[in-house]
């Protein structure tokens, strides 16, 4: 027990005796992005281009958006692993309004992200009413909105001109303003916004302040009269809300609706949450930390694709940079 | 044939403190033996000497006259001495059935080369077992179905699958309803006929007189005295446990009593709390005294509404208070500093500043609830220095703090939200001295100021020094209610094991 005096204790840390862990800890994450830099730019000297780094911010935009979201839901020590699905649910509903309805792209955007709020909504009341334990629930509900999002779609990819039932065309058109969201620099833009805001969010406001208490101790809060639940819910909304946004920017990035276009995010998105835990040893999901996962992931996969790593070999790479990051913070905790 | 157990000289010590000092214990089988000690006397602690639990003890132990070697749970039940402990979640497995947890002990140690577990032989001899108690619960029914008292009867069901010669019960009572522990009791009487020898640790002195044939006292980790039940009298055993005990200091300002501020009628928690009728004036320290188990951290938590209230009225400054959960207690002027320091009060990761304004960020709230950093700066650094919590920085993890000082940082949570009724439960548990008489200091200035306080404990000593008035709470229930200048630690005592 903490029984020492707390002035020894205070030692510790800023004794010079270099701590190989509690460094790596700290800074690992951001050396090995420095390092596969350096790396990359030797072997590929095109990687350092201006071009590649919108590139690479690019590719990485979607993913960190999603894992936003997820940031959100581990502040509160909660987990939503549905996110995947809502972005495929989103896409699916944002292009088949374009497609389908021929709605203008107010009614576009609105839809899609209340077609998220409300899988939030069902998240939030089976984890805070029902007690489901976060990760198993959301599982779940990962099963249910992918197979709602293939059953609205039928099965089928969702694009302009495309076959309906019917045997007819479809006859709607996705406005050109939409197609903007997706590109540079929009894309980056609105990747940055989502980080700052949530960043400021978590770290500058009181409710911020009370999602990362509702984390640490979920008994303190409530002790202290924090309303735990409505926050659980707010975060599982805001966790939808991101995904939503995921899933328009990913619609307007390809402009069609693939069949179980989310899932392949959910992986990586989970990755850089978890990976940003440790940057600069924040120890706790943070919006900052999260970005520099995305960027850790989006370099890796950019510099190994340059290097001609088969895309096949891709996932072996960035399974064990994951391992890692929990190796450091899971081994920390002990 | 009666087997004679004496535990002779027996010492343990660990980091910083002499938990048992030259301890004697001597029973036998076919009687049933009392033990009883004030909170932290030692009667649990030489219990587990006896049931193997530690290894590092010195003294020795004797079966028949015969030296025996007690070093670890195996040895001491191979010798036949079985202990129940009182958390009996921890000895069960829920989701097995009644059946294999009573034979579990077979299962894991007795199957040698044997890899397939026989389901006809583990219920058969489990449902012998039970009926061999009276105990009318079926092997195949799951642990996780069934009431507390029932996992008892498992686990003592258990103890009996070997040769049981003696059983220790550490406070089987506790948890049980009155019907329940009629039930316990024709148990241990039918095992004393069977001539096992029953160890009964308990708080309540009217069980112990109903079912004991011997007591023993302790006291701060030293043998007191043995007599016999028949020859003694509760009085009697209540003035043995007591003993002569350190004063403390304490402040006293006896400050302006006011109106009555709380006042709770026939208040009814899911269990434990039955029909509690309580007031709390405006300036005045209101005691609950009572044993370990007798519902002071439920009271707490039901006043608070952290734990469901299913009968009852709460008023606050004359007017009803539904209070459903902590943040309305909040909100109506309650506060409360929690037993369980580290799991409810305080946030270990987070900073000494961050823990302080956590029940009332709301104050350090701008517009769009943007947070005020350098009046939160302000007002931590100036609720440190006030209550004198030593820390490098108010950017400290709490975590690195020692129990003390993270106490004040529980309370002093509440002193920056500024409540009119402070709760505090177990406020000096695992705090030195010095922060002891910080936190007494405190509570006094609070009341000073006109706020009321509520003051559960079991240390009796701080009762009588820091409070007005006293509810003596025994089972969930007011005992009594006592003025404090005209008791003493005794009649507390007394009234809170059961007396009438």
């Amino acid at each position: 027990m903490s029984t020492a005096n707390p002035e020894v204790q205070q030692k510790k840390p800023s004794k010079k005796g270099f701590e190989l862990f509690d460094f790596l800890y700290k800074y690992g994450t951001i050396i090995t992005i420095l390092a596969l830099i350096v790396i990359f730019s030797i072997t590929s000297p095109a990687f350092l281009d201006g071009g590649n780094i919108v590139n690479i911010l690019r590719s990485i935009s979607i993913v960190t958006i999603i894992a936003i979201g997820i940031t959100i839901s581990l502040s509160v020590d909660g987990f939503d692993l549905s996110v995947g699905s809502t972005v495929s649910l989103t896409n699916a509903v944002v292009i088949s309004m374009f497609v389908w309805f021929s709605q203008n792209i107010f009614v576009a955007l609105l839809a899609a992200i209340g077609a998220a709020l409300v899988v939030g909504a069902f998240n939030s009341f089976m984890i805070v009413k029902v007690r489901i334990p976060d990760m198993l629930m959301t599982l779940a509900t990962m099963f249910i909105i992918q197979g709602i999002a293939l059953t609205y779609t039928k099965g089928a990819t969702v694009s302009q001109n495309m076959i309906m039932p019917d045997g007819s065309f479809s006859t709607g058109t996705i406005p050109e303003v939409f197609s903007k969201i997706g590109q540079v620099p929009w894309i980056i833009i609105i990747m940055i916004a989502a980080v700052l805001l949530v960043h400021i969010f978590l770290n500058y406001t009181k409710h911020g302040r009370y999602m990362y208490v509702i984390g640490g101790n979920k008994e303190a809060a409530r002790l202290s009269g924090i309303p735990v639940n409505k926050y659980k819910i707010a975060a599982y909304l805001m966790s939808a809300t991101f995904a939503a946004i995921g899933g328009i920017v990913l619609a307007s990035r390809v402009m069609t609706a693939e069949i179980n276009s989310g899932a392949p995010y959910l992986m990586d998105a989970v990755a850089a949450a978890f990976i940003g835990s440790s940057v600069l040893g924040a120890g706790k999901p943070n919006a900052f930390g999260t970005f520099v996962g995305a960027v850790l992931i989006g370099i890796l996969q950019n510099g190994l694709v340059m290097m001609s790593v088969p895309y096949y070999a891709m996932d072996i790479v960035k399974g064990t940079v994951l391992a890692l990051a929990l190796a450091l913070t899971y081994y920390k905790k002990k | 044939m009666t087997t004679l157990l004496e535990m002779k000289n027996i010492s343990i010590e660990f980091p910083g403190v002499k938990a048992l000092n030259d301890v004697s214990f001597s029973t036998e089988t076919g009687s049933t033996h009392a033990l009883i000690g004030a909170n932290g006397a030692g009667k649990s602690t030489l219990m587990k000497v006896l049931s193997g639990a530690y290894h590092h003890y010195t003294g020795e132990i004797y079966l028949d006259g015969k030296k025996v070697t007690i070093r670890s749970p195996k040895e001491a039940q191979e010798l036949g001495i079985q202990i129940v402990y009182q958390e009996v979640d921890t000895a069960l497995i829920p989701y097995l059935s009644v059946g294999e947890n009573i034979m579990l002990n077979e299962t894991v140690n007795d199957m040698g080369k044997k890899q397939f577990v026989s389901w006809k032989h583990i219920h058969e001899k489990a449902t012998d077992i039970l009926e061999s108690i009276h105990v009318k619960i079926s092997s195949k029914t799951l642990v996780s179905e069934l009431t507390l008292a029932e996992k008892q009867m498992v686990i003592i069901a258990r103890s009996l699958v070997k040769q049981c010669k003696f059983l220790i019960l550490d406070e089987p009572t506790a948890p049980l309803s009155h019907s329940e522990t009629k039930e316990l009791f024709r148990i241990v009487r039918d095992l004393k006929s069977r001539n096992v020898g029953i160890i009964f640790i308990s708080h309540r002195l009217p069980e112990l007189f109903e079912v004991c044939a011997d007591i023993t006292v302790m006291k701060n980790g030293e043998f007191v005295c043995k007599e016999k039940i028949a020859e003694t009298s509760q009085n009697r055993v209540v003035e043995y446990m007591l003993g002569e005990k350190l004063e403390e200091q304490f402040p006293k300002y006896h400050g302006e009593i006011g109106d009555h501020i709380l006042e709770v009628n026939g208040l009814y928690d899911t269990g434990m709390i039955k029909d509690f009728t309580m007031h709390v004036n405006a300036g005045e320290i209101v005691g609950i005294a009572g044993l370990v188990g007798a519902g002071k951290s439920e009271l707490c938590k039901a006043l608070f509404g952290a734990s469901k209230v299913t009968a009852g009225e709460i008023k606050i400054k004359g007017t009803t208070a539904k209070i459903k959960d902590p943040s309305q207690a909040v909100k109506k002027g309650l506060a409360l500093v929690p037993e369980e320091r580290r799991k409810e009060g305080i946030l270990v990761q987070e900073s000494v500043a961050a823990n302080l304004t956590a029940a009332s960020l709301g104050k350090f709230a701008k517009v769009l609830s943007f947070l005020d950093f350098k009046r939160e700066k302000e007002v931590s650094s100036q609720m440190i220095g006030s209550l004198g919590i030593k820390t490098p920085s108010q950017e400290t993890r709490v975590q690195n703090l020692s129990g003390g000082n993270q106490q004040k940082v529980a309370i002093g949570k509440w002193l920056i939200a500024d409540a009119e009724v402070y709760i505090f439960d177990e406020p000096t548990k695992g705090v030195d001295v010095g922060a002891k008489k910080d936190i007494f200091e405190l509570i006094s200035q609070l009341a000073k100021r006109g706020k009321s306080i509520i003051y559960a404990s079991c240390e009796f000593s701080e009762i009588l020094g820091i409070t007005d008035r006293v509810y003596v709470v025994y089972d969930g229930q007011v005992a009594k209610e006592l003025d404090t200048k005209s008791t003493n630690e005794e009649e507390l005592l007394f009234y809170s094991t059961g007396g009438k």
